[in-house]
């Protein structure tokens, strides 16, 4: 079956080639985020290598921090209370753009996705100038509608494509069956396309937790982020504490790629056994 | 026949308004969304694009001057009547208005914040009547014709001032436009970073092709290897990937550190607050944004084309020409646009890794909001900046075509 010729694009000597300088790349997307891990296990105060022995005494100063851990208590709100709003709000929107029914579709769903083209600075600049004007400077409020425009078009983009992938018929047989549309729904569409409203939900947190320029902005003196708190850090200068920071973000994306990764195969599987089910 | 006809309308009828309930249902569903997305995006984004050209102050400031220098025709001074509404404008404004006034004035020329600040301290003095004769003797300059010029220009509701300002243009007295005098200043930050980006997209196409090559060739197990040390820096936020970099780039950094113990170099390179270090940070935060979309791409070339081809004979070079690359290159199109227009907004990571020089259209949005609170430049430099970014992206992928930046 798996014969071996020379490969018809790269012949013999490309194989190989092609293999280094993909290794090479994947080095230079990886290993700058995996070497500021250890840093932040140094006992000592630079930032340079070799550490002079490991310690999680930076770990301790960012839990002691009350400076950090304000701002880590805020993100986390904030990024919940983005995710509870985007969710529900982008779920909806993609199950009425699914329809082909729906008029101006085109249009419609790219005005909603419009926020991932506009660059970050005038959403920042243009939603601060704004919402001024209306009494809302800084502060929890605003950042929560911003950052829920951010959010939206990526739950809509992530429960949108688990919808085309679902099979209708699924949904022809649970009528058939006699299952009335609410009833359809709850028992068979919504387990079906719940990983990826899961999925949209994480990258709806993932984006708020992790914006910056937005925060910036909008955030005020007395409302500040991780990432707006980590900005300052490293502006000034870079304290093991911001990399212990810094860590913590990645371990917080890693998290949560996991996370959609898993729901993502899980899909996968239920949709083969589908197909492979199905009359 | 016509029983058949009538049921036939009526059926007819019926559909169409299921079909409609149905479109209207969906519509229901999407409302929300659209609705918020108007209130909180759309509406914001419109406003500040019009501040570009919104041109309140000096109209609202100067309502009789505005009026009476509207029938002007810049010949000459101005008659009595521009003279007599500006002494009582003047008098009429408190202290933060005729500050707001004067710093505005003095964007469009120098000099004139001095000139009004001075003015509406004497006004009370003057009497309206006698402005034609107590103002120049006041200040000389009110016999400038080109002060009242600038008074003239400055004075309708829309301004072109800060637009043509943004693309380093001004306009006269006269009100004809030529080059400022302060030279290419945006320009050369708009050539920046339209250069800085096409940059950056090519170091992503000449990186990102081998890597979703080898990618979408590889067998599974490496394959979802690989794919995860792609995905990991996909999802690690742009602030700390670029903190890394000014990590290892500094002059104690590790890249530094290695280059020294190597003995490729004598002393520290500098490799960071200039271009070097926003190209590296750059291209490291769009790579995977390039590579995941083309990666799709490749994945759904048939194998067989390449082995058909050949086995007809066909060098690899040939196979790659005339088979596979017309296949993937509109995935090579794509996401070199996607990393092209999403560099063209980039703000945090020059700020943090580039020098002075560096610094792109986003720098000097933000800087014109928070530093130097003149809006009306942000918000020109801020339009110019939109309008590039959609209008090269709607030309060149279609409307219909907005496509995630952040999903696999």
């Amino acid at each position: 079956m798996r014969e071996k010729p020379h490969d018809p694009l790269t012949g013999r000597l490309g194989k190989p080639l092609i293999s280094i300088v993909a290794w090479s790349v994947l080095a230079f997307l990886v290993l700058p985020i995996l070497v500021v891990v250890p840093l932040s296990l140094t006992s000592g105060t630079l930032l340079t290598y070799p550490l002079p022995g490991l310690s999680l005494r930076w770990y301790a100063e960012f839990l002691g921090n009350p400076v950090w851990l304000a701002a880590t208590r805020n993100s986390l709100a904030l990024a919940t209370g983005v995710t509870l709003l985007a969710t529900p709000l982008g779920t909806l929107a993609a199950f009425g753009l699914v329809r082909p029914e729906f008029p101006f579709r085109q249009s419609v769903t790219a005005l909603l996705l419009t926020p991932l083209l506009v660059p970050l600075i005038i959403v920042a600049v243009a939603s601060f100038l704004a919402f001024s004007r209306v009494g809302l400077s800084g502060g929890y409020l605003s950042l929560l509608l911003a950052h829920t425009a951010l959010a939206l078009p990526l739950v809509v983009i992530t429960v949108l494509a688990s919808l085309r992938t679902l099979d209708p018929w699924f949904e022809r047989a649970a009528a058939t069956l006699g299952a009335m549309p609410a009833q359809t729904f709850r028992r068979i569409t919504l387990p079906l396309i719940l990983p990826g409203v899961a999925s949209g939900a994480l990258f709806a947190f993932v984006t708020s937790f992790d914006e910056v320029v937005v925060a910036l902005f909008l955030g005020g003196p007395e409302f500040r982020t991780l990432p707006r708190q980590i900005w300052s850090g490293v502006r000034e200068s870079i304290t093991p504490t911001v990399t212990a920071a810094a860590v913590l973000l990645v371990l917080l994306s890693l998290l949560a790629m996991a996370a959609v990764e898993h729901m993502r195969r899980q899909a996968e599987r239920s949709r083969m056994a589908g197909i492979g089910g199905a009359p | 026949m016509s029983a058949s006809w009538a049921t036939h309308q009526t059926l007819l009828a019926a559909v169409r308004r299921s079909g409609r309930a149905r479109s209207l249902r969906a519509a229901l569903l999407v409302a929300p969304a659209a609705a918020f997305l108007a209130i909180v995006f759309l509406v914001p984004i419109i406003g500040f694009m019009l501040r570009s050209v919104d041109n309140w102050e000096v109209p609202e400031a100067l309502p009789r001057t505005s009026v009476t220098l509207a029938d002007w025709n810049r010949e000459g001074l101005p008659n009595e009547a521009a003279f007599s509404s500006l002494v009582l404008d003047l008098r009429a404004l408190d202290g933060a208005s005729a500050a707001a006034l004067a710093r505005r004035l003095n964007y469009s020329r120098t000099g004139l914040r001095t000139l009004i600040l001075k003015t509406r301290a004497s006004a009370d003095a003057i009497e309206p009547e006698k402005a034609r004769a107590a103002l120049p003797a006041l200040d000389s300059q009110w016999e400038n014709q080109d002060v009242w010029g600038t008074l003239r220009n400055e004075s309708s509701a829309l301004t072109p001032f800060f637009l043509l300002a943004a693309l380093d243009l001004s306009r006269d007295a006269a009100g004809a436009i030529h080059p400022s005098r302060d030279g290419a200043l945006y320009r050369e930050v708009f050539l920046r970073t339209f250069g800085i980006s096409a940059a950056v997209t090519s170091f992503c196409v000449l990186l990102g092709m081998p890597l979703a090559f080898y990618l979408a060739a590889a067998p599974t197990k490496v394959a979802s290897l690989v794919l995860a040390l792609v995905l990991l820096p996909f999802w690690t936020s742009v602030l700390v990937r670029t903190t890394a970099w000014v990590i290892l780039l500094q002059g104690q950094g590790l890249v530094n550190q290695l280059l020294l113990g190597l003995g490729l170099i004598a002393a520290p390179a500098k490799l960071i607050f200039n271009r070097i270090g926003v190209y590296v940070a750059m291209t490291h935060v769009m790579l995977p944004f390039f590579v995941l979309p083309l990666y799709g791409v490749m994945r759904r070339v048939p194998r067989e084309h390449l082995r058909a081809a050949a086995s007809l004979g066909a060098p690899p070079l040939l196979v790659f020409r005339k088979v596979y690359l017309p296949q993937i290159l509109p995935g090579v199109m794509a996401g070199a646009l996607l990393v092209f227009v999403t560099s063209l907004g980039y703000y945090i990571t020059p700020a943090l890794v580039g020098g002075p020089s560096d610094q792109m259209v986003s720098y000097f949005v933000g800087f014109f909001t928070n530093e130097s609170v003149n809006w009306g430049m942000a918000a020109a430099l801020g339009s110019l900046l939109l309008a590039a970014v959609v209008g090269i992206y709607v030309a060149l992928a279609g409307p219909a075509n907005i496509n995630p930046a952040r999903t696999v």
